[in-house]
């Protein structure tokens, strides 16, 4: 397999405006004799929807919810970055840019992540003219606060539902564009297949979520848009639908996963509370703004909050990373929350929890600035967890949220099949190990609304996509494929859930393959995840027929397509034998317990290329080339 | 706790109909309401029995997807809650709940509490939006709301859509659904240019799918998870008003 980024030459900050200048134009009259297909419509394929319409491009958008506007974008509290520097406190583009490079603790692409920080501003732009109503100075200009990572305020929020507000701004563009007769949306539809013909993506089987009909859509580029694969362990912070199929039949039919064990575990979310538990919450972390996290000094200490003195506390952030405190990116917050409570120190009925305490700010602030800044995040923690967090502090613990990995792609966002392009959190390009707060919702709106329009003309300028026959061989086979893997599902008729093996391989992956990581370990998750796997195709219950509605089949597919990304997840996890970012392994850790990298044997992407269902599925390499900044060991301290 | 929940199932659209009671024993006071329906259905799979279908996703009562009534309300008892954020402890140990899906003629059932709220799609897509090529914007800042402004423009953007004020409303309208877009993008300059047409639009689109008329009962605004205001529905009538009678033509005016 040849991997070919296909970076532009010249200097860092050039190469876009050179790309934009150089590439291959479809005329304004062709653009509607080609489909577009776009699975999944969050920020990236709502986005993208939205502006290939504007373009004049045929679009069908496809989504498994029952509206565009549901995709789990809408979930993001925090806010979106943007390097404008209203704040005149020194942000650029090139910091915007260092900053997520350094955050993803140098396994990202240079060129990818600069073009990232760049379109920043403009999206901005864009979605304050599309309605969205962002957070205000009293003066009328926009206000920012400040997200972990960063030490400028560059965070532009809508109180503690920015996603919300985006995706309702790119929902509404995607509306215009569906009014104007430029974009059909099929809801309630689910991709079961890819269509590959002359190793070209060129359509996409679905099931009609209702009917449970088969069918096939044909074009002449394939978007997968179809977000990451965090509820793999079960309890994540995603929406219970959302899920890594797509992406997983993609790479069955060739395209490349890159990175797959590079998974976000979110700091501040709700701790778990019983073993009916059917996802976790996350509380933004903009709350890290103002609220400060501790645990006791001494182990096993059960007393409330409030009567546990001042010197008795440990601010262990402010302790151990002065300079950058309660702030520190995830991945660094997250493991000094597992370190203190492996000591002992956590606290809540299940020991596994640290608090974040509002009480400082509100002394400083009053009640009335922090209800304006998160009013509906308390609301929301109040509800879940039947305490006022304006009274006392909110225990919070690590969860699943995002995942770094993901289809491999190259600067034009084409994966290893041509005319497959992968956008948003589906691909794996701008993050590298560990995701900055704030950047996700950047990412979904750039590649959607400002790469893709810029780098899909390229392809449909130079190909020829002649028409496909519905009836090709081809077709009929990935149809056939589609409907049996279905049925076969359908046709075990065992004793368990789908849900006791879901939850079963959360767990092992959660243990294993989570904030902390070990060949060892490693290696007996491959081997309890291979057992359960056996398992399920043995003894799982799925009730119903596939003619109708059924809900635990959808369930049941997702399922066995999490059983195989998870062993590959694990591979890739122990084929790295270094830390970097959210990826920790035991074995490499400075003396200081931090991660160490080993950028002379691990500076690249590991590309995987999947060989055929019984094969072991081959390693690839990209090295990553860093010109414009220095490989330093990560310090927040 | 133990609970006794009569629940509508229904297979299809072209089905009858019926209520079907289900005793459940054990229930935590932990559990989401959603969290309780899902340790039901593990119970009937195992049983051998068709599970209850319900819509639900983000779990975080954003996306907008749950939403069925409990005893007569739309998403339960707690104000400004979905069901998948309303938690067990606030029932009691052996509570009798009756289960219906959003009942409207507008929202076609699909199945057991499911329906399809499609016709939401069509009136947000007749109008509901500002048409802003990506491209065009001008600097952010370029664009200056004072604060009070952009806050109640949020107030109503937040509507997540579920379709609950449709439920719950006597007459079946869904003006509070649309008075919150209506409001949302009125209360912005960017949302100007287009705000006659919008009213206009989206106004004939509700029409045309059969919701009913507003009577004020205000049952909308009590059940909105979001609590989104009524004003949303006198802003939608201005609107509409001074776009029918003057063209559109004195909505530059003060508020």
């Amino acid at each position: 397999m040849k991997l070919e980024a296909k970076i532009p030459s010249g200097p860092l900050a050039d190469k876009w405006t050179e790309y934009k200048a150089h590439t291959a134009l479809v005329s304004p009259a062709n653009k509607r004799k080609h489909t577009i297909l776009i699975v999944g419509t969050g920020l990236a394929g709502g986005g993208a929807a939205a502006a290939l319409g504007e373009l004049g491009y045929k679009v069908k958008a496809f989504c498994y919810q029952d509206s565009a506007r549901r995709a789990h974008s809408i979930a993001a509290q925090g806010g979106i970055n943007a390097a404008k520097n209203y704040q005149n406190d020194g942000d650029t583009v090139f910091r915007l840019f260092y900053d997520t490079i350094k955050g993803g603790d140098f396994r990202a692409r240079e060129a990818n992540t600069y073009r990232l920080a760049e379109i920043s501003n403009e999206i901005i732009d864009q979605c304050v003219a599309q309605g969205v109503p962002f957070g205000r100075e009293y003066s009328g200009y926009l206000a920012n606060r400040t997200f972990g990572g960063a030490q400028v305020s560059r965070t532009f929020y809508a109180r503690g539902e920015t996603g919300q507000q985006l995706l309702l701004g790119a929902y509404n563009s995607l509306n215009a564009q569906v009014n104007a007769g430029n974009v059909d949306v099929f809801e309630r539809t689910e991709m079961l297949d890819l269509i590959v013909i002359d190793g070209v993506a060129r359509g996409i089987v679905v099931r009609d979520m209702v009917s449970g009909e088969v069918s096939s859509h044909f074009g002449d580029a394939v978007l997968l848009c179809t977000g990451g694969y965090s509820n793999v362990f079960f309890l994540s912070t995603s929406a219970k639908g959302c899920n890594g199929s797509a992406l997983w039949r993609a790479y069955k039919r060739g395209a490349a996963f890159a990175n797959p064990s590079f998974t976000q575990i979110h700091p501040t979310a709700i701790p778990q509370s019983g073993d009916f538990q059917s996802k976790l919450t996350l509380m933004s972390e903009s709350l890290r703004n103002d609220g400060r996290v501790w645990v006791p000094k001494k182990a096993g200490d059960d007393r409330p909050p409030n009567q546990i003195p001042e010197d008795e506390r440990d601010y262990y952030l402010e302790r151990i990373y002065p300079s950058f405190g309660n702030m520190v990116p995830r991945d660094v917050a997250s493991r000094n929350a597992k370190n203190v409570c492996d000591e002992g120190r956590g606290i809540g009925p299940t020991k596994r929890g640290v608090y974040l305490d509002f009480a400082v700010a509100i002394e400083r602030l009053g009640v009335d600035v922090i209800k304006d800044r998160y009013g509906n995040l308390f609301e929301m923690y109040e509800m879940i967890n039947d305490e006022d967090p304006y009274e006392t502090p909110m225990m919070i613990y690590p969860a699943p949220h995002y995942t770094m990995g993901g289809l491999w792609v190259d600067y034009d966002l084409m994966s290893t099949i041509p005319g497959l392009f992968v956008l948003g959190e589906a691909n794996f390009s701008d993050h590298g190990a560990n995701r900055l707060g704030a950047s996700a919702l950047m990412q979904g709106l750039a590649d959607g609304f400002f790469v893709i329009p810029n780098t899909l003309g390229q392809y449909i300028a130079k190909g020829k996509h002649p028409e496909v026959d519905p009836n090709c061989d081809e077709v009929r086979k990935v149809e056939q494929d589609a409907k049996d893997f279905n049925q076969k599902l359908l046709d075990i008729k065992g004793s368990k859930t789908v849900d006791y093996f879901h939850r079963a391989m959360g767990m092992i992956m959660l243990d294993k393959c989570g904030m902390a990581r070990s060949k060892e370990g490693l290696n007996e998750a491959i081997e309890k995840i291979g057992k359960l796997k056996e398992e399920f195709w043995a003894d799982v219950k799925v009730p119903g027929t596939g003619e109708s509605l059924n809900q635990e089949l959808e369930k049941a597919g997702r399922v066995a397509d999490y059983f195989d990304l998870a062993i590959l997840m694990c591979l890739d996890a122990r084929e790295r034998e270094e830390s970097c970012g959210g990826h920790f392994r035991e074995e490499h850790k400075t003396e200081e317990g931090e991660a160490r990298r080993d950028d002379e044997n691990f500076c690249h992407v590991t590309v995987w290329e999947h060989m055929g269902e019984d094969q072991a599925p081959q390693a690839h390499k990209e090295e990553l080339e860093f010109e414009y900044v220095e490989l330093t060991q990560r310090s927040y301290k | 706790m133990k609970l006794t929940l009569e629940i509508w199932r229904q297979k299809d659209a072209n089905d009858k109909g019926h209520f079907e009671t289900y005793e459940l024993d054990n229930v935590s006071s932990h559990m989401s309401f959603l969290e309780m329906l899902d340790v039901l259905n593990q119970e009937l799979i195992e049983k051998g029995e068709e599970p209850v279908a319900f819509d639900h996703d983000c779990r975080e009562a954003i996306c907008g997807t749950c939403g069925f009534v409990i005893n007569g309300v739309a998403h339960g008892h707690m104000k400004r809650n979905t069901v998948c954020q309303l938690h067990m402890r606030t029932f009691k140990d052996g509570d009798h709940l009756v289960l219906e899906p959003w009942r409207a003629k507008a929202f076609p059932m699909v199945r057991d509490l499911i329906v399809d709220r499609s016709a939401f799609e069509r009136i947000q897509r007749a109008g509901g939006y500002i048409s802003a090529r990506t491209g065009s914007a001008p600097d952010a800042n370029s664009i200056l709301i004072p604060k009070e402004q952009a806050e109640a423009a949020l107030d109503f953007a937040e509507c997540i859509g579920c379709g609950a004020c449709v439920a719950s409303c006597p007459n079946g309208a869904a003006m509070l659904f649309v008075g919150a877009r209506i409001a949302h993008l009125g209360f912005l300059p960017q949302g100007q240019p287009e705000r006659a047409e919008r009213a206009k639009a989206m106004v004939a689109a509700m029409e045309q799918e059969g919701f009913g008329a507003c009577t004020n009962y205000t049952s909308c605004e009590a059940t909105c998870p979001k609590g989104v205001s009524i004003v949303g529905i006198a802003k939608m009538n201005k609107d509409y008003f001074n776009a029918k009678l003057f063209g559109g033509g004195n909505l530059g005016g003060k508020e």
